[in-house]
């Protein structure tokens, strides 16, 4: 079990798990003489967080600046425990470490008392989904093991968590120091009657196990071996909540798209398993082979479903060095999901330490814990937090950094959405020509269009589209063919990679200037989605795109204006789209 | 599932999402037992595939069975192999068995520079040919961003830090205390270009859980790690001349299970053999800092 040991700075957690790791035998041989050792010629007094400490830079300025794991053993289980800082510049490194935990132990300084990051660190715990929980009232010596001193701590901080839903299983007073409270009591503290720390951690209980919950299985990737001689096609991942056996009816969302388990796959094992389940990191083959891109999450048929949508409200928490601003764009990670995410609406900023809320802000800053309304283009698949927190919680990505985290509240109903806004802001500001539309269309003999060639990425999509260009061309249409490299070295230049949304954009406006100005634009995109045929479409808006997918064809719901299924004959192909461009009205024929 | 289960599903997971986000992506095969357990768990997580490519450093000094093994797995497994040497100093000579160098100077020239210059593609690689079974130098060595690596967190006080994916900067500086927040399973994949990344799939397992894994998987590992027939064995490999056996007649994983867990070394520190470890408090941090493993 990972146990997470938070508290304020010098509130003492190190010396709680150093003296936890001293008492119960849990040191390599000959460590803690060393460190003794270190202590005499260094002239310093021996202090069990130099166990912990390991690194110079901590040594010398006595604090925990990351978190560290450490292995000991009970009698009743193994256990890592993860010593997470508390100084309120470590904050992110603390949340790193209660991350990685099922159980949380809470240090305060009986002297302090509650100071602002205990209060703080009680709410990121909660908001991580740590319920089980205890706290150690530690340094009792320092208050002469007073009782009294001990239950007003107790009143207090008990008072704050149950505020925001946390129900500590037990207060334990210690002095980590002298080794009082965590493997025994002495008279000191006599008027206790409760289990010291280790027996606290033997009480935490493992979180309910979740194969009675719905299935959620987000696809991390899908893998096929061909060149090794592996035929298979096959859904990786890693099973968060339910259980699902072969021939089971599956569903993969946002797409819908839907197919049957034919086998659960394995390496090194015997006999081939015929069910997997919650917390195995599982391969699956489909009964038919429908297309399915990482980030999407497969789920039951028979099993309530994900939502679904581009607008959710969230709890945000933000570890950025730069506020969360509206407008900006961020990459939203939510399960096996990577997407363009926005912040819409900031409903209300809470101060984590006083509970405190505050309304109008504009944006999100450092440390501040927020709920507000995210939009993504393209649909995610979540659920709510609280009913599935595996597929409810997520990380912002802000310039290459992970700057924050947070989890679903709910569905936020879909408003207009903000490539709406963009498109309906463009067309009202843009200036008209004086040249109306249908001037042009007479000039060239044709209404312009999008003509968009999608398929496979080995299709040979860009020599059909040449060959298209050349042949409009040659019959005396204004046409031009924009090669993908063309837009990537230029226009596309100041992208990295996964900018692919911004790509797409960026296309449709290329689009819509090209078809503005009467053109035929012919372009070509791979591996496309129907979310992202749908953002070019609307870029692209008044003017018309034809969407022709060659090969598998890979869209959804959105139907294509022309599939062809063999693209190997360019000039069937070709006369295809002609006949389909004349018979539409594209290409105008005048008979004198 | 048991707490072994547990390690091995998060690794693989680790492993899946290493392979997905990075382009150029190698992972460190030091023939011991913690990165053959990673290599491992890879043809777990790929299915009976590593569709990555492996790299091994070859100081000149590893012990020659520790050669000979990774071979015959490689061309078992289909290993895409590539192998790296600072031939430079081996052929100067600078190095501690020849008495050039310090033994932290001959770590760093040996290892540390040449896995980072190998890395980078900056020095000449091998690469093993399938069809001969021979090494022949690779043309156009491209820099690896992506590097998987067998750190445990329970080997000593700086691995106790690491992220599950931890950035270097391009002079494989380590920050540790400006690290990437990891939150439940979402780590940073995201880089600006010249930086590269350290994936550590293993850093929850302990000693006695990699052991209790090769047991449990059968995985074949070299049999340096058994009693040598004259009552020493190895309990971590190196290079010859500063990786001491141990006295101990484990002869199969069995037994060096029972050794961990109620036997002679249950509460004695695994790297205890080794000399490097001596000569400064501190002198893995610092070795780490420069790119060390």
């Amino acid at each position: 079990m990972n146990v997470v040991v938070i508290g304020h700075v010098d509130h003492g957690k190190s010396t709680v798990i150093g003296r936890l790791l001293a008492d119960t035998g849990s040191l390599p041989e000959g460590k803690l003489e060393q460190v003794r050792e270190n202590c005499r010629i260094n002239s310093k007094p021996f202090e069990y967080a130099f166990l912990l400490d390991a690194l110079k830079d901590e040594q010398s300025q006595g604090i925990t600046i990351d978190s560290a794991r450490c292995f000991f053993s009970s009698r009743k289980r193994d256990y890592i425990i993860i010593d997470a800082p508390g100084h309120v510049e470590f904050v992110k490194n603390m949340v790193t470490g209660a991350a990685r935990a099922q159980a949380g132990l809470l240090v305060i300084d009986a002297k302090e008392g509650v100071q602002e990051n205990s209060r703080r660190h009680g709410y990121l715990l909660s908001m991580l989904g740590i319920n089980s929980i205890a706290v150690c009232v530690n340094k009792m010596d320092l208050v002469d093991y007073d009782q009294a001193v001990y239950e007003s701590i107790v009143t207090e901080y008990r008072e704050f968590l149950e505020k925001i839903n946390l129900h500590p299983r037990v207060f334990v007073p210690a002095s980590a120091r002298d080794g009082e409270g965590i493997t025994s009591f002495s008279e000191n503290m006599s008027w206790y009657k409760g289990p010291d720390v280790l027996e606290v951690f033997d009480s935490f209980e493992q979180p309910a196990k979740k194969i009675d919950k719905p299935l959620r299985f987000p696809v991390q990737d899908i893998y096929r071996f061909t060149k090794e001689g592996d035929d298979r096609r096959i859904v990786a991942g890693r099973i968060e909540t339910g259980e699902v056996k072969t021939g089971e009816d599956v569903m993969f969302l946002p797409s819908g798209k839907k197919s049957r388990i034919a086998s659960v796959e394995a390496f090194n094992v015997s006999d081939k398993p015929t069910r997997a389940y919650t917390g195995q990191s599982t391969g699956f083959t489909l009964e038919n082979q429908i297309y399915i891109r990482p980030g999407e999450v497969m789920v039951k048929e028979s099993d309530p479903p994900c939502r679904t949508g581009t607008r959710f409200k969230a709890n945000i928490f933000w570890l950025g060095r730069h506020p969360m601003i509206k407008d900006k764009r961020y990459k939203i990670k939510l399960a096996g999901a990577r997407e363009s995410v926005w912040l819409r609406e900031v409903n209300t900023v809470l101060d984590a330490s006083s509970l405190s809320a505050s309304d109008k802000r504009e944006q999100i800053e450092r440390l501040d814990v927020a709920e507000c309304v995210l939009e993504t283009i393209k649909p995610l698949a979540f659920d709510i937090a609280t009913e599935i927190a595996e597929t409810g919680r997520f990380v912002i990505i802000d310039n290459y950094e992970i700057s924050g985290g947070g989890i679903v509240l709910e569905n936020e109903p879909e408003g207009k959405d903000r490539l709406t806004e963009h498109v309906e802001h463009r067309d009202n500001a843009w200036q008209r020509s004086d040249i109306a539309k249908d001037r042009r269309t007479a000039r060239y003999n044709q209404r312009s269009a999008l003509v968009l060639i999608t398929g496979p990425a080995d299709a040979g999509k860009s020599k059909l589209a040449k060959q298209l260009e050349a042949s409009l061309f040659d019959s005396g249409r204004m046409v031009y063919y924009l090669g993908i490299a063309n837009t990537m070295l230029g226009i596309d230049s100041d992208l990295n990679a996964g900018s692919k949304d911004e790509h797409i954009r960026r296309l449709g406006e290329i689009s819509h200037l090209f078809n503005d100005a009467g053109l035929i634009l012919i372009a070509t995109a791979s591996d496309i989605d129907d979310y992202e045929v749908n953002a070019i479409k609307k870029l692209n808006s008044p003017n018309d795109c034809v969407v022709v997918t060659i090969g598998e064809h890979r869209l959804n719901t959105e139907k294509s204006d022309l599939h062809v299924p063999d693209a190997s004959k360019h000039n069937e192909v070709i006369n295809t789209i002609r006949e389909y461009l004349t018979e539409h009205k594209y290409l105008i024929e005048y008979y004198l | 599932m048991d707490h072994l289960e547990r390690l091995e599903a998060q690794s693989v997971f680790i492993l899946r999402e290493a392979y997905r986000e990075f382009k150029d992506l190698a992972m460190l095969w030091s023939i011991g037992k913690d990165s053959t357990v990673l290599l491992w768990l890879a043809r777990k997580a790929f299915f009976g595939h590593v569709p990555i490519p492996l790299v091994h450093i070859d100081t000149s000094f590893k012990i020659p069975a520790m050669i000979e093994y990774r071979d015959e797995l490689a061309m078992r497994w289909n290993l895409n192999m590539v192998v790296g040497q600072n031939t430079e100093a081996v052929k100067k000579r600078q190095t501690f068995p020849d008495g050039g160098v310090s033994r932290m100077d001959c770590c760093r020239k040996l290892k540390s520079m040449a896995l980072k210059n190998t890395l980078e593609g900056s020095w000449p690689r091998w690469v093993l040919d399938h069809e001969t079974g021979k090494y022949v130098q690779e043309k156009d060595s491209k820099p690896y961003t992506g590097v998987i690596a067998g750190v445990r967190s329970d080997e000593e006080g700086s691995r106790s830090k690491e992220r599950y994916f931890s950035p270097r900067d391009k002079e494989n500086d380590w920050d540790v205390g400006d690290q990437p927040p990891e939150l439940w399973n979402q780590f940073k994949t995201d880089f600006a270009p010249g930086t590269h990344v350290r994936v550590h799939p293993l850093l929850d397992w302990t000693e006695l859980n990699i052991w209790q894994y090769i047991e449990r998987e059968n995985i074949p590992i070299i049999d340096l790690y058994f009693d040598q027939g004259d009552g020493t064995r190895y309990r971590s490999l190196g290079c010859g001349p500063c990786t001491k056996p141990v006295e101990s007649t484990a002869s199969n994983v069995h037994e060096i299970v029972e050794e961990l867990t109620s036997g002679k070394f249950a509460n004695i520190a695994e790297r205890s053999g080794r000399e490097q470890d001596k000569e400064d408090g501190n002198s893995l941090e610092s070795l780490r800092r420069d790119g060390y493993m």
